[in-house]
């Protein structure tokens, strides 16, 4: 129900008093301000943890091989291992029931890479087509390289954003030639990356293809996977050990010996990433309800003084007629009305000094400070209903005392 | 327009109760301008807010304009504040932000009456004081009797049964409280009820009937004899 006379009252009032006004909706905004602040950076640090560990599955598994340190069964220290067709059949019928995605790898750096005069130099990585999912890469425009395309060693590529840029500018990549090495491929999709500049500016290109392109033989330099999500941690560090060990044992390869074979595993700092990302929910969780906290006291205490301080005004219009339910909702009208409003500019303010900050942060780790809008509208919701209580609780004592004890109060 | 039969009204003084108002017997007829007269103690301010519904008895019956007052909550007491009463009071109490006009206007506010019209009926009292000039002025920029004059206006401006004056005069100077007083016997002559209450005898003469109270029981209820004159 609007009632205009009312709402003309109020604004009188709060015009009229306007250092009370100030008080109470500067506590407001100041709370509201704090909040979207703190929480915006919180989660700033968390988007920089998030973006940070975001570059790869978060289950994958890299298998790299090296030079032996360690003489065992017979044969010398310093022999290099070499992973070959064989590894990846070996693994991928081993450990069938533990693997997700699996993608042996070729690669090649600083690959010449020309399209129509524009050249620059970039790695080409020969992969299964499971390697996308493991590198998180996202398919921007056409597709990722295809079994089929495994099969056929056809001469396709997808590659990086960043390339497409470099050698193709404002014009799409898809279905162009490039020249790498000077072997003509078809580009068949562009992928971004969110691992950032570096991984959107590698050329994938079938396995087979790689293969036979840059290695004499069933070559090949190392192998990613990723395990089954549904692994538990400690299942997951079981399953990489167990891999390590059998890897191993089929190279010849002395159990302690560090430097032969790696097994790069995710799991263990994945976990640690997340525990440090759950404490940083708490603490942020913390800081926000505290900062909350100290608002509704604030708003709570300038309420119960704006109340004692209009106890005789409050006698006056009683005495000349005014209901007690008059007065309580003409209280609460006012003190929820400047709660709104200051918690709106409160909000406005730290939403406009987040974006101000945007990426000046970014060497702090804090990456794109924002709050979610149910979130500061939640505390917003939350303030005004404390200065509500807050100032009802005041007032419905003040209507209750007789107007003869108000008219007395100096 | 006032009836008051054995009323009594004690307050609570922490274990003891203090024994204000013993027994009143008193009736004000419409049209009277009757003062009740007593030293500080003697229980004038306790029945003038009884009888302005700022505070309830606990003995006896009081009839205001022929209704008994009983079990009176304090949403019905406002609304019977608001049509019959008109209150002015030794401090004034006008409300320090709102202008004279404002002031004057606000009872009609409570009695749910239009702005326009508000503003219309409060700048016609104001006029009728001699404050129209003043409708803009806070209350700090008046004087003493200025303001004495937008609290009578506010009292008069709900067009109620009777007004009630509490020491009306007790702020002023001598010759600011005769002027009040010229005017609420003007007022009083327009046939409203007014019902004041002093310690002043100067005052208490210019009144038609003088109630004198001592320790809660009055102790002579005469009509002066100025109307004679007059």
């Amino acid at each position: 129900m609007f009632d205009l006379d009312r709402w003309r009252e109020i604004f009188q009032t709060l015009s009229k008093n306007k250092l009370r006004t100030a008080l109470s909706g500067f506590t407001i905004a100041f709370a509201i301000l704090l909040f979207t602040l703190l929480f915006g950076i919180g989660n700033g640090l968390k988007h920089f943890f998030e973006r940070e560990f975001a570059g790869d599955a978060m289950n994958s598994v890299y298998i790299n091989s090296g030079i032996t340190t360690k003489p065992y069964k017979g044969l010398q220290s310093g022999r290099r291992i070499q992973f070959r067709n064989d590894d990846t059949k070996f693994i991928n019928e081993k450990f069938e029931e533990n693997i997700d995605f699996f993608s042996p790898n070729v690669s090649r750096f600083n690959v010449l890479t020309i399209y129509k005069g524009k050249q620059n130099r970039y790695t080409v990585r020969g992969v299964y087509p499971d390697y996308q999912p493991l590198e998180s890469a996202v398919i921007e425009k056409g597709r990722f390289i295809s079994f089929l395309d495994l099969k056929k060693r056809a001469k396709v590529v997808a590659i990086g954003r960043l390339v497409e840029e470099d050698l193709y500018g404002n014009k799409s990549a898809l279905g162009k030639n490039i020249n790498i090495e000077g072997i003509s491929y078809q580009v068949v999709g562009v992928f971004s990356d969110p691992g950032g500049d570096r991984d959107e500016r590698f050329i994938y290109t079938p396995f087979t293809t790689a293969q036979g392109m840059y290695r004499e033989n069933d070559e090949l330099d190392y192998i990613g996977l990723t395990y089954n999500p549904k692994l538990s941690v400690d299942q997951a560090l079981a399953f990489t050990s167990l891999l390590t060990r059998v890897l191993k044992e089929k190279h010849s390869v002395d159990p302690r010996d560090q430097g032969a074979l790696r097994v790069q595993n995710y799991a263990e700092g994945a976990k640690n990433v997340q525990q440090f990302i759950m404490v940083l929910n708490v603490i942020i969780l913390f800081i926000g309800i505290g900062t909350l906290i100290a608002g509704v006291i604030g708003i709570s205490n300038i309420m119960v003084y704006i109340v004692k301080e209009r106890t005789k005004e409050l006698g006056i219009r009683k005495a000349l007629g005014a209901t007690p339910n008059s007065i309580v909702s003409m209280i609460m009208q006012e003190s929820i009305f400047v709660t709104a409003i200051a918690g709106y500019v409160g909000l406005m303010t730290g939403v406009f000094v987040l974006k101000g900050l945007g990426k000046s942060l970014e060497k702090y780790f804090i990456v794109n400070p924002s709050v979610e809008t149910y979130v500061v509208v939640g505390a917003t919701i939350v303030l005004v209903i404390a200065g509500t209580i807050a100032g009802y609780v005041p007032a419905t004592r003040a209507a209750r005392i007789k107007p003869i004890v108000a008219l007395n109060d100096e | 327009m006032i009836k008051i039969e054995n009323l009594h009204k004690s307050y609570p003084m922490g274990d003891e109760s203090l024994h204000v108002l013993k027994g009143l017997n008193l009736h004000i007829k419409e049209g009277e301008f009757v003062c009740i007269m007593g030293s500080s103690g003697s229980g004038k301010s306790t029945l003038l807010n009884i009888v302005g519904l700022l505070d309830v008895h606990d003995e006896g019956k009081y009839y205001l304009n022929g209704q008994l007052i009983e079990n009176l909550d304090e949403k019905k007491a406002a609304v019977l504040r608001n049509k019959f009463l008109g209150f002015v009071f030794q401090a004034f109490n006008l409300i320090t932000y709102k202008n004279a006009l404002e002031n004057v206007a606000l009872p009609l506010y409570y009695k749910g009456i239009g702005r326009k019209e508000r503003q219309k009926i409060a700048m016609d009292y104001l006029d009728k004081v001699g404050l129209k000039d003043w409708a803009n002025h806070l209350p700090s920029e008046l004087s003493g009797g200025q303001k004495q004059r937008v609290a009578i206006a506010r009292a008069l401006v709900t067009n109620p049964k009777v007004v009630l004056a509490d020491e009306p005069t007790g702020a002023l100077d001598s010759s600011t409280s005769h002027s009040v007083m010229e005017l609420l016997k003007e007022i009083n002559k327009e046939g409203m009820t007014v019902f004041v209450i002093t310690h002043e005898e100067d005052i208490a003469a210019e009144t038609d009937r003088i109630v004198r109270l001592r320790d809660g029981i009055i102790i002579s209820d005469e009509k002066t004899k100025k109307k004679v004159k007059a």
